[in-house]
């Protein structure tokens, strides 16, 4: 988070006043304590260069001036955590030694199709800027925003040192602009493409990299669907002696997968193919041989299509793994119960829920260091499938994994009294997601409310930071979240809630709170602006699908001028009074100018 | 109470949001959105009620249990209207607040259903009620989807693979189920998942059986209802021949079975060899009564209770 002050000039590195950084006029104490702080700029920049945390650096740069400076000279890592709190032009003229950025756009639902298209995070107006202000550019991350081939080439074309580029849950580009990145970043290290928008015209843009690129370290491109050229990969990874993050698509066979792996025995992180063969005769034990050098390997991902017969490949790797990725592998109860008999390290697994309760019983007992665990369903709309997992695997989960503090945990029912056994047994939670995948639906036992659920939940994690929460649910839910969950920073609400009594609970009594996502519940105005003074505490505010008017909203831009409140209508254009998504957040830069037509800023 | 609901957004009835709607109901081709049951090419038989025919949320949700409402007088559509009339989600039976939701928030419509220029509607193609729920992203989404395509093609169990869903409906039941065959042993597994997972369908028909328990039936009562009951089990092949199901090896079952129907026997008469729908059924063969009342062909339950 960079707390921003306008009036301060960011030319005066070398300034000796002692001017708190939050006080506007520039009156200064006497010219003795400056001698008092004793360290010289470089002593102090140096010292300050060696802390990484954000948060940290916010904190050093409140202390006083110097500090200030010093930290804003020293900073080469810069987190934007939205990318219109803040305008590229003051980024660049804080921190004039930036050599990596991550920048984050749109609110969190646009991945949830809630959010239109050509709604903004364009991130071309920032890679202007920084061609000038960051020429020496390293490292791109980009979550959510909008992207265009144009924009990859300029930043291929722009930043000759540039080395690493993350694009996670953007669109807007196509595989012609990872062409341009392969061709022209000469000292490419990191390449890492996730579940992008990405108009995938083909695998050629791999054949792009040229035969003197050999810096690379991380190679992701497991979401593209188009098959790339295996003779320009395996040359790429034989001759990249440094790569240790290598994940590649489905298209990717066993026996390709197995020739690639020959080339990167230093291999932390894989990312396989299709895990399967379709002809069988014989040759599985072929690749039993498979893992037996990746002695590195603390991730494994993909397992696309894996059988019985082909999974216990894995499982020389097994004992090291730290990380199993198993969320696109259809695995029975069975099967998993017999590879993480092999997986006594795990810190974070990530399944399927055709494991059932069953696999997750085989979790608890092979998993005692489990972290994080993730359950995906494997037919979310279909909602005649009875399997997938109910609240007794998680219980299971629960009773063996004690340092469980990460769940994403999706299912058709739940029970109050299983998930007060869960918060029980884990009282380390710091981000509990749970999805009962009927909106609305109460526990299925005594058909109450889930209330208790996140009641147990909030009272006995004391460190909860982030909550997502569903079921049935009234206002008793945000009245207990509001009095007990003092850590919590993100939280989101679907279906839920009686009246603007639950949203003011929690406004209220949430001090740490930074995101607030709402959809579809019954909550108005009173609620909105009962936020008033805390909005500009938090990174943003989304409600869709409530009870919020233009009155409310315009009420509360009113009384911000320091918040954007823009309101997105809906296309239907129906009823012009109700405020049908509302998006607001704090910035420094002001209402942003290239809000579509469809959004208003109040 | 007038029946008002001419149009109500997923999640519950609300008469504010009719008046707000845009969308006549008269021009609305309900017929599109209507569930369909049972076989391609068969027609389900008309409902009774006239009035909104187009589920909202409301249905989607019981009072508890997360399955849907099946009324035996084909009223859906009766419970909405009843529900509605009380503008409350009546189906949610909480003792505590109702959930009282908001008016005029409509919602993503766009996403539901899509208006073409002639006022006529169709839900897209996803099975998806609501827009952007469940909160899953779209590559996963898209990812899942190719891979439950490839399962429904792919189904041959020497690959090894995962699971084996199939699609089984049942005659007058609202609503179809999909079963993993590959967790099943036999026949005789078959037939009780089937029977608990339709049960309540059966009972409602033949009351004289009693109402479920919450434990489910009984073992005897099961094998009551399979005597009694005037359904048999069916199955599509590869062939795209609907046989008897039990009359060929448990293995070679699983292998070839793409669908199953649990069909009125009055229907499943010539079953053997028989052609694709009740109403092409070639009268001209032996009027071969299934032998048994039960739901198998009797070969089988024979050797599963040997086995057992």
């Amino acid at each position: 988070m960079m707390l921003l002050q306008p009036s301060m000039d960011p030319n005066r590195k070398r300034a000796k006043s002692v001017d708190r950084v939050d006080s506007v006029d520039s009156g200064s104490e006497s010219f003795e304590s400056t001698r008092k702080c004793g360290f010289p700029d470089e002593v102090l920049e140096r010292v300050l260069s060696l802390i990484d945390s954000h948060k940290d650096r916010s904190s050093v740069s409140l202390v006083c001036k110097d500090w200030y400076n010093a930290e804003r000279w020293s900073r080469r890592d810069v987190f934007i955590g939205n990318c219109y709190s803040v305008s590229p032009e003051i980024v660049a003229a804080r921190f004039p030694r930036v050599r990596s950025v991550t920048l984050k756009g749109k609110p969190r639902f646009s991945d949830f199709n809630l959010v239109p298209e050509d709604w903004g995070a364009d991130v071309h107006p920032w890679l202007s800027v920084f061609s000038t202000a960051y020429p020496f550019l390293e490292e791109l991350r980009l979550k959510r925003m909008a992207v265009t081939d144009e924009s990859l080439e300029f930043l291929a074309t722009n930043f000759h040192g540039f080395k690493a580029l993350s694009l996670l849950s953007c669109d807007g580009f196509s595989t012609d602009g990872l062409k341009a990145i392969a061709t022209h970043c000469k000292n490419l290290t990191e390449l890492d493409i996730q579940e992008n928008g990405i108009d995938d015209l083909g695998g050629h843009w791999l054949s792009c990299f040229p035969e003197s690129l050999t810096s690379l370290e991380v190679l992701n491109f497991a979401s593209l669907n188009s098959e790339v050229s295996f003779d320009a990969l395996e040359k790429l990874v034989s001759r990249c002696k440094s790569l240790r993050v290598l994940k590649v698509n489905r298209n990717v066979s066993l026996d390709q997968l197995q020739k690639l792996l020959l080339h990167c025995p230093l291999l932390m992180e894989l990312g396989t193919g299709t895990f399967m063969q379709e002809l069988i005769s014989g040759p599985v034990t072929e690749f039993k041989t498979m893992f037996s050098n990746c002695k590195n390997l603390v991730t494994l991902s993909g397992l696309w299509d894996t059988t019985p017969l082909y999974l216990p490949v894995i499982y020389p790797a097994c004992a090291s793994l730290t990380f199993l990725n198993l969320s696109y592998a259809t695995l029975r109860s069975d099967e998993l119960a017999n590879l993480l008999a092999h997986c006594k390290s795990l810190r974070r697994l990530w399944l399927l829920d055709t494991v059932g309760d069953k696999g997750l019983e085989a979790v608890g007992s092979c998993c005692p260091l489990l972290e994080e665990l993730r359950v995906f369903p494997a037919d979310p709309f279909d909602q005649e499938i009875f399997l997938g997992v109910t609240e007794s695997g998680f219980v299971s989960v629960s009773h063996g994994c004690p340092k469980l503090r990460y769940v994403l945990y999706f299912c058709r029912q739940m029970t109050n009294a299983a998930v007060a056994t869960i918060a029980r047994n884990c009282p380390d939670f710091t981000h509990f997601r749970l999805c009962i995948m009927n909106p609305g639906q109460p526990d299925y036992l005594t058909k109450e409310p889930m209330d208790d659920a996140f009641g147990s939940v909030v009272k006995t994690c004391t460190k909860l930071q982030r909550l997502a929460i569903s079921g049935l649910l009234t206002d008793r839910t945000f009245e207990y979240i509001g009095k007990y969950a003092k850590n919590l920073e993100t939280l989101s609400v679907a279906f839920a809630g009686s009246s603007d009594l639950g949203m003011e609970s929690v406004l209220k009594g949430c001090m740490k709170l930074r995101k607030l996502e709402i959809r579809d519940c019954p909550f108005g105005n009173a609620a909105l602006l009962s936020g008033l003074t805390k909005y500009e505490s938090m990174r943003s505010l989304w409600m869709s699908a409530c009870n919020v008017t233009m009155n409310g909203c315009r009420a509360l831009a009113k009384e911000k001028p320091r918040l954007n409140v823009e309101v997105m209508r809906d296309e239907e254009g129906s009823d012009d009074s109700q405020a049908h998504k509302v998006y607001v957040y704090r910035s420094v830069a002001g209402p942003r100018r290239d809000a579509p037509p469809f959004v208003l800023t109040l | 109470m007038s029946i008002s609901i001419a149009e109500h957004d997923y999640i519950r009835l609300s008469e504010a949001n009719m008046e707000k709607n845009k969308i006549d109901d008269k021009d609305l081709n309900f017929k599109a959105t209507e569930l369909r049951l049972g076989l391609p090419g068969s027609e389900s038989p008309e409902r009774e009620s006239v009035t909104v025919k187009k589920r909202g949320f409301a249905d989607t949700i019981n009072g508890g249990s997360g399955k849907w409402v099946f009324a035996g007088n084909g009223g859906l559509e009766v419970d909405l209207v009843q529900n509605g009339g009380n503008k409350n989600l009546g189906c949610v039976k909480a003792e505590s607040d109702v959930l009282v939701l908001p008016k005029g928030g409509l919602l993503e419509k766009k996403g539901l259903v899509s208006v073409k220029s002639d006022g006529q509607t169709s839900v897209p193609a996803t099975k998806q009620q609501v827009v952007g729920w469940p909160p899953i992203r779209s590559f996963r989404k898209n990812t899942m989807a190719v891979s439950q395509t490839k399962n429904e093609e792919n189904n041959d169990p020497k690959m090894g693979s995962g699971c084996l869903y199939v699609k089984v409906s049942m005659d007058g039941a609202p609503y179809l189920r999909k079963v993993d065959l590959k967790i099943y042993s036999c026949y005789l597994d078959l037939s009780s998942a089937l029977e608990k997972m339709f049960s309540c369908f059966t009972i409602g028909q033949y009351g004289s059986h009693g109402a479920p328990t919450r434990e489910g039936l009984s073992e005897s009562r099961l094998m009551d209802l399979l005597h009694g009951s005037e359904y048999v089990l069916t199955y599509e092949d590869k062939d795209g021949d609907w046989m008897l199901v039990g009359d060929v090896p448990w293995d070679m079952f699983i292998g070839s079975c793409k669908r199953m129907r649990i069909m009125k026997s009055s229907d499943a008469i010539g079953l053997g060899k028989i052609l694709n729908t009740p109403q092409n059924l070639d009268f001209s063969t032996t009027n071969q009564e299934v032998k048994s009342p039960l739901n198998l062909a009797p070969r089988a339950m024979e050797k599963c209770r040997n086995r057992n």
